[in-house]
């Protein structure tokens, strides 16, 4: 009789298991990222004096608010199921562009504004054009669009320009405050502004959109997006088309942060905006993550700064070693995830 | 097959031809090579020992590669080995009975061994991530990419290290039989991987985990095996090239050795016809590939262009190597050449 019961109740575990911790699953590597984000918080604001202040928090924003809105764009492209590599350089593309045209030109910081968002999504558009139409790795063409712009910002300059234009100086250091309780008060700037207004209209667009939806139906198996009759061509250059548009728009909040043009500024910039869609929970396979982890897989990196830089006595090359440490754990998390989804049917 | 293999290394020929070509036309002593100091010297020679880090890295990028994988931290795996190596080596001046003399803290061969056996441990680590774990291998190979240069900076306390000992600077810049030392190295790879690929059956095995893993596997491959195998490979190509660079400029910066060479590398496959797609390769190609960029440095530098222009040129060079492997380009350009085989790898 024993022996009769005991398979059942085996059988009847796995079974009842799945439905209860599916829900859970979906939002595990994102509610892994945000713990951990408030775990580190809280031990900063225990072991760092003045590290608990809301503008230690804000300053998080202010300080990586071109990082949030080209990660917010690598979002989009991986969860499609690509990558971009192109991010950090279209930046110093755009900052060197801006630079060059209101220092050296005379243009309006108005008109050249708008001309750099259309070149930057023009650019992201073409590499679109290249991996769709033509089938190359995503990988190549835009580790060529890298060497390009980066080129390009030779081309135009191989110093840096400082900016000195009013418009430029007034955008970079207006403040708006956002807290006031007696003497503490934080505020934050403009670039931060337009970060969370990105990172609102991307959560938007993601989930509410049918192109967004089509984005998580690319990535999560393009022949099956074909067969439903989806437009994935279109879909495909898209997301390279909006990452174009947000390193662009990034690149203009770097000038806004900086204001200088130069060639060598966000070198690197694509690995740290990767890093962050990885460690916000989206997988790199394509069709599972969330636009809004991106902004915990950033504010991750900011917060280990922010720690070594508290702490003072930690050379900055720890960063690098952390958050390539970070990054290690959380793709782990990612095979198990996948290899426990996998076991059950 | 023979007639294949022509093919497939006609368009890197070519253009090594085209862009040597070029340079002595701009440039008249160019081809010229003299006996000077002991040793052959000229624009030729120059090229060949610049090349020969990208050459080493190349030959282990073209393996991992074939498996369908890539290897995006070998810059970060040269610094280690470039650090690791000065640090050990370091060197400082004695007076010994009135000589003076450069002293190694640890003895130099052991500190060349370390180095390239930290490298070849980066490098596995990389393929087990791959292997064992199931990792995407460029997301496996950014994580030592980003983490990689943290911990060259930590073995170099974020100083520039420089090394004062005579002998090893032999290595990069010391010449043999009037060639210089480090293209002995880089034939003695070669040849030893060469004949491991043709005489055994290890070059059909890495092609057929590129082709196909799981039929590989299947069939009796142990696709686990000689995918962490080419990893550990790749990553100490890479030391020993982080030696040969840190030989010749005679110093170890943890921040910016082999910076970017990941990305010539990967460009150096490409060129030489080895597909992102894995499976079928050329080593002689890729050693091509490694040459022609090496080749188009130099032009761009003696043609009195900006160096900084060498970037777009190198995109545009890409973007041309791609949409020439790129079969639905070919077709739509209706060139109608027949290439028999190219590009059909893709799944």
């Amino acid at each position: 009789m024993n022996a009769v019961v005991s398979p059942t109740v085996q059988a009847s575990k796995p079974a009842a298991v799945p439905s209860a911790m599916r829900i859970q699953q979906k939002y595990l590597p994102l509610t892994a990222t945000i713990s951990l984000f408030v775990v580190m918080a809280t031990l900063g604001s225990v072991f760092y004096t003045g590290f608990f202040a809301p503008q230690v928090f804000l300053n998080l924003f202010i300080d990586n608010a071109f990082l949030i809105i080209c990660a917010v764009g690598m979002t989009f492209v991986i969860l499609a199921g690509g990558i971009d590599l192109s991010v950090g350089s279209v930046i110093a593309l755009t900052t060197m562009v801006s630079a060059s045209l209101v220092q050296r030109h005379g243009w309006s910081p108005f008109a050249v504004l708008p001309l750099v968002l259309a070149m930057g999504t023009a650019f992201g558009a073409l590499q679109g054009f290249l991996i769709e139409r033509f089938r190359l790795q995503p990988f190549i063409v835009t580790l060529a669009g890298m060497f390009m712009a980066r080129g390009l910002c030779y081309l135009i300059s191989i110093d840096s320009i400082d900016i000195t234009n009013p418009v430029y100086s007034a955008i970079s250091q207006t403040r708006i405050p956002v807290w006031a309780f007696g003497e503490e008060t934080a505020s934050i700037s403009i670039g931060a502004l337009i970060a969370i207004a990105v990172l609102l209209a991307a959560i938007f667009i993601a989930h509410c959109t049918p192109f967004g939806r089509a984005v998580y139906a690319v990535g999560g198996s393009e022949h099956s997006a074909v067969l439903m009759g989806l437009p994935v061509r279109g879909t495909l250059i898209g997301v390279y088309t909006l990452s174009g548009f947000c390193s662009a728009l990034a690149g203009v909040v770097f000038t806004f942060y900086m204001l200088s043009g130069y060639g060598l500024h966000a070198v690197g910039l694509e690995l740290d905006a990767i890093a962050a869609v990885v460690i916000g929970g989206t997988l790199l396979t394509g069709g599972v993550g969330y636009v809004f982890g991106t902004l915990f897989g950033v504010l991750m990196l900011g917060i280990i700064q922010t720690l070594i830089s508290f702490d003072g006595t930690l050379s900055s090359w720890w960063t690098r070693i952390v958050v390539g440490a970070l990054l290690f754990v959380f793709c782990l998390l990612q095979r198990v995830f996948a290899a426990r989804t996998a076991k059950p049917s | 097959m023979r007639d294949l293999m022509k093919h497939r290394l006609a368009w890197p020929v070519i253009t090594l031809f085209v862009l040597l070509a070029i340079n002595a036309a701009f440039n008249p002593g160019f081809l010229h090579i003299e006996w000077r100091d002991g040793h052959l010297y000229g624009s030729l020679i120059d090229i060949l020992n610049r090349a020969a880090p990208l050459m080493l890295v190349s030959l282990g990028m073209t393996l991992v590669i074939a498996t369908r994988g890539i290897d995006i931290s070998v810059g970060a795996v040269v610094a280690i080995a470039a650090a690791l190596a000065a640090w050990m080596i370091g060197g400082a001046l004695v007076v010994v009975d009135g000589v003076a003399t450069h002293v190694t803290r640890f003895p130099m061969p052991l500190a060349l061994f370390a180095a390239v056996a930290v490298a070849a441990l980066c490098g596995l680590w990389n393929g087990m991530l791959v292997a064992r774990v199931g990792m995407q291998p460029i997301i496996a190979t950014l994580i030592l990419m980003v983490a990689g240069r943290g911990i060259a900076q930590l073995i170099t306390n974020g100083q520039i290290i420089t090394i004062y000992y005579g002998p090893y600077f032999f290595l990069g810049s010391g010449y043999l039989f009037g060639l210089p030392f480090s293209l002995f190295i880089v034939a003695a790879v070669f040849i030893a991987l060469y004949l491991a690929i043709t005489r055994s059956a290890l070059g059909l095995f890495i092609q057929s985990v590129g082709i196909n893993p799981e039929a590989s596997r299947v069939a009796g491959v142990k696709a686990r095996a000689i995918i962490v195998g080419v990893y550990a490979f790749c990553g100490a190509c890479a030391g020993v090239a982080g030696l040969l660079i840190s030989s010749n400029v005679k110093s170890a910066d943890g921040n910016n050795a082999g910076q970017l060479i990941e990305l010539d590398a990967i460009l150096a496959v490409t060129l030489g016809g080895t597909l992102l797609t894995g499976g079928k390769f050329s080593l002689v190609g890729s050693m091509l590939g490694a040459l022609i960029i090496q080749t188009l440095t130099y032009a761009i530098y003696s043609l009195g262009v900006p160096p900084e222009i060498n970037l777009v040129v190198k995109a545009v060079v890409v973007f041309a190597v791609m949409l020439m492997q790129s079969a639905e380009f070919r077709d739509s350009i209706r060139s109608l050449v027949q290439k028999p085989a190219r590009g059909e790898v893709r799944a």
